[in-house]
């Protein structure tokens, strides 16, 4: 089997494991006073305090959530209501044409529901947003931008986008901005006392750590608006008992990825170079889609013109080679995706891609797997898809 | 090796594809689930049609269960061509279309086995009640041993070449005994109700769905003997042959005898309505026609029937250039154009034909 899927999800490390099942067993709330409460709040604070250091911010900036949707949410939301209210003035929301659903949908959902004036500022067929776009953007009334959101790196094609001076150009205007770094934290080091980021979103399971717990990271004196009102929990913007055992799983898996992720991201891209590589050779016809050099070290993109990603996908899967199509379903049907189309590709280029990322786990053996599987799967879903028009 | 053979399995999320699938696995075949998404509505309430995104989630927790691949394939468009739009087109133009076995002729076993061939399986199996028996002269279709479920007629618009990569597993069992089967494996799929009606139309309103889509046209309702207007409709796709009720007439006949539907005219946009007399049909012309096994020389006796579980009535068929006649030896009361007509040799289906005439001796 080969397991070329790390950007949904990577294998958690052992360590954390170990973090998370010691905590597993014993009791106690974080929020209670007691001695058992204070054992758990303590594992907490310290998984708080590892998460900070990573990225150079404070220990207090750390709101924990259940993982990437949640603090993207809370950020989007928090941020816009908190800016509204301050400013009735501020309605418009900027953000880059190839954002997550995670930021993208809530920021729809704005402009649906809270009058906010929604702008997607293009990106080149790179796949990365240029700096003028965003002055620009800004520029053309400053005074009614409540925020701005653009991802570190993206999901689908990998590309690393200029957030350093992306936020600049925001703070230079007293405006907050918000980066979802879920794809980006297991690869690069991001330094908060020095980028202009007001918020970040991360998150355990893309970094070795479990499923179901994330951070939103937000500067303590930032205003913003609670989503999810309950217990008051987390600086009153997110309530909800703590999950102590996640957490801990997170902050380890957090601690070994900084003082490996060099080393790790170096590997990775050899890898992931030898697998363009080969892919080239094997299927000369491919497209990898993305910029090459600002690019993720774990991230291959390829179209295969004449297929379709989903048919590809599940003969590979038939192959024990598990990989994604890269773009969101509606009810278990395959839609183009945004991030291909805001890239320039058409719908057809767009359904024939499949991504394929490495991680800490993959080895030089993935890669045969897939490169002896690939022609014949290709020339298959090439004959299926061809039969579909004649037939039609 | 027979039983190293791939198969997809059309799985609706039905208890019937649920245990076609479960049997396959059990001889050996290697299975992969396949829910056709037939419509881009995300539909979510209903158990009545066959593409909902609950019927989605139960035949995923099947193949789950049976540990079995499983994929939701995009035909909404396919089917919104072939299927809805035939249906009404075939309607506006005067005819009563069958989607479903358009859905087996056009997606089921043309759109989805083509794919799956290209893709590298031997055959699509799904859970129809029929029986495709191996012979020297190529697969033939058989009734199911289920009487009550038989769906042979439905399957009649396969021919020869579609029905050597087709595997029925439900073959040679009833419906009880199936959802018994269905329970024993722990399928969630196990109580669920059949389904009738037509998928796209959930709430089972054919002419509320016709009107929407092809809009309001009023016309006459006219008496085939006297030429006298009995009243008006808004459209003649509300009128099949043969139908009693909802002509909203209020002149009733002077001795007081019931009036039906006996034709429509498309030119004149006109309904015919008269005594049940006029419904007699003794012969049939038919286009389109398939041959599910070897073709037979014409003239031949057969049992024609015309509804997925009407009699089956004798008669002789000729047949020409893929065009057919069959001679009814008992006449037959209402049948409307558009229909399908299959033709079995006791229970084995010779052919089908989709009607375009019926006639009085």
């Amino acid at each position: 089997m080969a397991y070329l899927d790390h950007a949904a999800t990577t294998p958690m490390l052992p360590e954390a494991v170990a973090a998370m099942t010691a905590e597993m067993v014993k009791v106690g709330n974080p929020s209670s006073l007691h001695g058992s409460g204070r054992k758990a709040r303590r594992v907490v604070e310290e998984a708080r305090e590892t998460i900070a250091a990573a990225l150079s911010a404070k220990p207090m900036d750390v709101v924990f959530t259940s993982g990437g949707t949640e603090a993207n949410n809370l950020a989007i939301k928090g941020l816009y209501w908190a800016r509204k209210k301050a400013d009735a003035k501020r309605i418009r929301v900027l953000i880059s044409a190839i954002e997550h659903h995670a930021v993208l949908d809530p920021v729809m959902w704005l402009g649906e529901h809270e009058k906010a004036q929604v702008e997607i500022l293009p990106v080149g067929q790179d796949g990365i947003l240029r700096v003028d776009t965003l002055r620009q953007a800004i520029e053309a009334d400053p005074e009614s931008v409540a925020l701005v959101s653009v991802m570190w790196a993206n999901n689908e094609v990998g590309t690393i986008q200029p957030i350093e001076e992306l936020a600049e150009i925001a703070a230079e205007f007293d405006i907050p901005f918000h980066s979802d770094a879920v794809q980006a934290m297991a690869y690069l080091p991001i330094d908060l006392s020095k980028v202009k980021v007001t918020a970040l979103t991360i998150t355990a399971h893309k970094v070795g750590g479990p499923q179901g717990v994330g951070a939103l990271v937000i500067k303590s004196d930032e205003k913003l608006e609670q989503v999810s009102h309950g217990g008051g929990q987390e600086r009153d913007v997110r309530s909800g008992t703590l999950d102590a055992p996640a957490i801990a799983g997170f902050a380890s898996a957090i601690s070994i990825l900084v003082s490996q992720r060099e080393r790790r991201a170096n590997r990775i891209k050899n890898l992931r170079d030898e697998l363009i590589k080969r892919l080239k050779e094997a299927v000369p016809d491919c497209v990898i889609n993305g910029d090459l050099e600002k690019r993720l070290p774990g991230n291959v993109h390829a179209s295969f013109p004449g297929c379709e990603g989903d048919a590809l996908l599940m003969l590979l899967d038939a192959q024990g080679v598990e990989c994604s199509t890269g773009s969101a379903c509606s009810a278990g049907i395959p839609q183009p995706s945004h991030v291909l189309l805001a890239m320039g590709r058409d719908e057809k280029i767009a359904k024939s891609s499949l991504r394929f990322s490495l991680g800490h786990t993959s080895t030089s053996e993935d890669i045969d797997e897939l490169i002896v599987a690939l022609p014949q799967i290709i020339d298959r879903a090439k004959r299926a898809s061809a039969r579909a028009k004649i037939s039609k | 090796m027979k039983n190293k053979k791939s198969v997809v399995v059309a799985m609706s999320g039905g208890v019937d594809s649920s245990v076609a699938a479960a049997r396959l696995v059990d001889e050996g075949y290697k299975v992969t689930g396949v829910h056709l998404a037939l419509s881009k509505e995300k539909t979510v309430s209903g158990t009545k049609g066959c593409c909902t995104l609950d019927d989605a989630r139960d035949a995923r927790r099947v193949a789950d269960r049976l540990g079995i691949p499983f994929y939701v394939w995009d035909l909404s468009e396919r089917f919104q061509e072939d299927v809805m739009q035939n249906f009404l087109d075939e309607y506006a133009a005067g005819r009563t279309p069958n989607p479903c076995m358009r859905c087996n002729e056009k997606i089921k076993f043309q759109a989805v086995l083509e794919r799956s061939l290209e893709l590298g399986f031997d055959a699509v199996a799904t859970g129809h009640w029929a029986k495709i028996v191996d012979s020297p002269n190529g697969p033939l279709l058989y009734r199911s041993e289920d009487e009550a479920k038989d769906q042979s007629y439905v399957l009649s618009v396969l021919n020869q070449e579609q029905l050597a990569k087709t595997l029925l597993p439900l073959a040679g069992s009833t419906k009880p005994e199936l959802r018994k089967e269905a329970e024993a494996r722990g399928l969630v799929t196990a109580f669920k109700p059949d389904s009738h009606d037509i998928c796209f139309i959930p709430d089972g309103d054919t002419a509320k769905f016709l009107h929407k889509h092809l809009g309001n046209k009023k016309g006459n309702i006219v008496d085939i003997e006297t030429n006298e207007v009995l009243g008006e409709h808004d459209g003649i796709f509300e009128f099949t042959v043969g139908q009693r009720k909802g002509l909203g007439l209020t002149v009733p006949r002077k001795d007081g005898a019931a009036r039906y539907v006996v034709s429509t005219d498309v030119k004149t946009n006109t309904v015919m309505v008269g005594l049940p007399a006029f419904l007699r049909v003794d012969v049939v012309g038919g286009t389109n026609l398939i041959w599910c096994g070897p073709v037979k020389e014409s003239p031949f006796d057969c049992g024609a029937q015309v509804r997925a579980h009407s009699d089956r009535i004798q008669a002789t068929a000729f047949h020409k250039d893929g065009n057919l006649t069959v001679e009814f030896k008992e006449p037959l009361q209402a049948l409307a154009p558009g229909q399908t007509i299959a033709l079995y040799e006791q229970d084995r289906v010779i052919c089908s034909a989709t009607v375009v005439s019926t006639n009085r001796a």
